[in-house]
């Protein structure tokens, strides 16, 4: 039925140049190894209506199997979460104790990673649902709707992996990339890596906040007001369910005081889990070591096809299966969300292989790898920075058959 | 954002229980757990579930519905807005109530005819089930009989202009006020027509209700000159007219010139012709050609929150074009991927800048940074 469920064509590889631009005249590319400079304005552009192609087309194929989907995914969360609170009503036993707080860590996850962020990118608003809606979705994290979808949305999606202006590059706390100066504060970032794993959605509500913006008055001090209002609303919400009312109904339900603490420690431990693992995604997805960042004068008069390219070298996908991708929002499909970041998420895997056989073609690389060995490099990169120096890592090369 | 049904109004208990057990639940609301078992329970938006489908005619279909909690019922006459589902994406349609609003069974109704090529239409008349759960709107429309009704009524329809009609003759046959009515009805063909053996009943247990079907496949479209001939005491009733513009407008210009236009009351479905239906007007569903909205090369956008017109030569995207011409919109990243900039469409068409593909339909979001104006469009910007 769907073209994209077909195999991909099998095409010769585009005749690429060593270094199509030596001179550094077709693009500001300095970086002598980047794979954007092996390709010519005219590969560029042929790229990019390759890559828009197959985003109509994937478009043009939307139906019913999507719809039942992500409604079957919502549904799927809360059932887990009623499961799991309803678990935690007994949660003075060891047994329901875990099998709660599993379930509603799993909950969490869902309704934060595969619902909460690909709804509001807007990959479902083309069903036109008032509620399935990028403008109409809030999470359960502590960023408010508005505030995380103009800086991850905007600001991280359109300037992915530039230096200087994506601020997701080390969240502007930690030294991510060798090009960023060392300064002593990032010896302590081993330390608030840990801290931020753990109360990652607090990180990133701050984030959001941007203080750089707020100091240097670009962001109006009412802005920055109603926006700072709206997560300590956010935080008073989830204080109160997780670490009020669920308690107490469990302290109610098995007349024993006990039992308050027992459901608190449970869903502050399912809060804690959520975030190491979103954390543990997220940073796989633009730090292992063969992404590329880019100068601000790399990207100037940047065309479509070098945004794509920007968006392929700039972000990195983990290998795993079906249950993987899915408990991970298929982040993990981190190049196809970036080339795509209103695909809806179930088409990733689909259209994976497709991009892969472009990546082969115009000789770019196709950066995946198994989950221990990404998040092993993120790490390495965190220590490693932490002190002066360090260089840009070697790139694995060009697409290749191990991708 | 989407277009949503209409917000049931709720008790304050209610509402005050609902906040108190949204502590458990945020940032979801109770009802989106309650909606699990009950979709019809939800008090954010008023649902109904389809319990029939049945076949009118060879082009309508009659979909029974039962409301959710919260329908505070409609006038003979009047429309409702519904929400349907079709091949994953919601789509919006306005169809006048064909039920008797006090019917035993609590149900509504509606009788789409269908439109062949249409979007929603062919969705009702082939693909919807018993079961399936729809998003209904307000209901609207002022085509509806004073209290008490006037003594001497005349009815006018014309194929699917018998839907808001049926209504009427349900309400007052219940309330045994079938008296004194002339009904002039035109249909296609006898296959086509709607309602066609109950109205035929209707004549022939009732004396008070006269019916002249006409046949206009066979016999001709309705004329003023005819209307003299079967319904003599015309200028003496009140009218109640629902059909076809080309009808309507005859008929006007009729009770303009020769009758008193003040008894003539008339229910006009919206000719939205470049809505992919034909027609997306009041149980219309296509039933008429409109006059139809010029296509060419970009078109004028009323930015309705911001009160400001612009215009774009076909190449300007809609945000550039409403920047130009001063107003303050919100955008993100310029290139269709972040949705910062979106707005929903109250009417009008509009071509994709990426694809070339002409699209749009009212409600819908769309993203005024890749999209131009095909035509006039309104933008809730």
């Amino acid at each position: 039925m769907s073209a994209t469920a077909q195999r991909p064509p099998v095409a010769p590889p585009i005749e690429v140049a060593p270094d199509a631009d030596p001179d550094n005249r077709l693009h500001p590319v300095t970086d002598p190894d980047n794979p954007l400079r092996r390709l010519t304005p005219e590969q560029l552009e042929r790229l990019g209506q390759e890559l828009d192609a197959l985003h109509e087309e994937v478009y043009a194929d939307l139906g019913e199997r999507d719809a039942r989907y992500i409604r079957a995914t919502i549904r799927l969360h809360r059932q887990l979460a009623v499961g799991g609170r309803a678990l935690l009503l007994g949660s003075r036993r060891r047994g329901l104790w875990i099998a709660g707080t599993a379930a509603l860590s799993v909950a969490k996850i869902l309704e934060n990673m595969e619902i909460g962020h690909n709804v509001m990118h807007g990959q479902w608003d083309w069903m036109n649902d008032p509620d399935i809606n990028s403008q109409s979705w809030d999470w359960d994290t502590a960023s408010p709707a508005d505030a995380w979808r103009h800086s991850h949305n905007y600001e991280h999606h359109t300037f992915t992996n530039i230096r200087g202006k994506d601020r997701d590059l080390g969240y502007e706390i930690m030294r991510i990339d060798p090009h960023q100066r060392w300064h002593p504060v990032y010896l302590l970032q081993p330390l608030y890596n840990l801290l931020l794993m753990g109360f990652f959605e607090w990180g990133v509500a701050m984030h959001d906040l941007n203080f750089e913006a707020i100091k240097s008055g670009e962001k109006p001090k009412a802005k920055a007001l109603a926006e700072l209002r709206a997560i300590g609303l956010k935080a008073r919400r989830q204080a109160v369910k997780d670490y009020i009312a669920f308690p107490l109904l469990s302290a109610a339900a098995s007349r024993d005081r006990n039992a308050f603490k027992a459901t608190l420690v449970a869903n502050f431990t399912s809060n804690i889990v959520r975030n190491v693992w979103a954390h543990s995604i997220i940073f796989c997805g633009h730090f292992p070591d063969q992404t590329y960042t880019f100068s601000e004068r790399e990207v100037e008069n940047e065309t479509r096809g070098g945004w794509y390219v920007r968006q392929l070298l700039g972000s990195a996908n983990i290998d795993g299966g079906p249950a993987f991708h899915f408990l991970s929002g298929n982040l993990g499909f981190q190049v196809e969300h970036h080339l795509f970041p209103d695909i809806p998420s179930s088409r990733y895997a689909e259209i994976a292989p497709r991009v892969r056989d472009i990546c082969r073609r115009y000789d770019l690389p196709y950066n995946s790898g198994p989950f221990h060995r990404q998040l092993g490099a993120v790490h390495r990169t965190i220590l490693r920075l932490a002190f002066p120096g360090g260089r840009v890592r070697p790139k694995q090369g060009t697409y290749g058959e191990a991708g | 954002m989407s277009e949503r049904g209409a917000v049931p109004t709720v008790a304050p208990l209610h509402r005050r229980a609902l906040r108190l057990i949204g502590s458990f639940t945020s940032p979801l609301s109770p009802d989106h757990y309650l909606e699990m078992l009950n979709p019809l329970w939800s008090t954010l938006e008023l649902r109904g579930r389809v319990e029939g489908v049945h076949r009118e005619s060879a082009t309508a279909v009659t979909v029974t519905i039962r409301p959710g909690r919260g329908w505070e019922g409609h006038l003979p006459g009047q429309y409702v807005r519904l929400g349907v589902e079709v091949d994953g994406v919601h789509h919006w349609r306005a169809y006048s109530l064909t039920s008797d609003p006090q019917r035993a069974d609590g149900r509504i109704a509606i009788t789409p005819k269908l439109v062949p090529g249409g979007k929603v239409s062919p969705y009702l008349f082939r693909r919807l089930r018993p079961g399936a759960i729809v998003r209904l709107g307000g209901v609207e429309g002022t085509f509806v009989l004073p209290t008490p009704r006037p003594a001497r009524l005349l009815l006018v329809s014309a194929g699917s202009g018998i839907t808001p009609i049926a209504s009427m003759l349900r309400g007052l046959a219940r309330t045994r006020e079938l008296d004194n009515i002339v009904h002039l009805h035109c249909a296609r063909t006898a296959e086509e027509a709607i309602f066609r053996d109950e109205l035929r009943a209707l004549h022939d247990r009732r004396a008070g209700y006269r019916l002249h079907e006409r046949l206009t496949a066979a016999h001709g479209r309705l004329t003023p000159a005819e209307l003299e001939r079967l319904c003599p005491d015309w200028r003496e009733r009140d009218a109640y007219v629902c059909g076809p513009s080309g009808l309507l407008r005859v008929l006007s210009e009729h009770w303009r010139t020769e009758g008193d236009p003040a008894r003539m009351h008339v229910e006009r479905f919206q000719p939205l012709d470049w809505l992919d239906d034909g027609a997306g007007g009041a149980g219309a569903d296509g039933a008429m050609a409109g006059d139809g909205v010029g296509c060419g090369a970009g078109g004028s956008i009323d930015l309705c929150a911001s009160n400001i017109r612009a215009h774009s030569d076909g190449r300007q995207p809609i945000l550039v074009a409403g920047e130009q011409a001063g107003a303050k919109l919100p955008h993100g990243c310029r290139m269709g991927i972040c949705h910062s900039c979106v707005g929903r469409l109250r009417s009008g068409r509009v071509r994709d800048l990426r694809t070339g593909r002409v699209h749009g339909t009212p409600g819908e979001l769309l993203r005024t940074c890749v999209n131009a104006p095909e035509g006039p469009i309104e933008i809730e910007l």
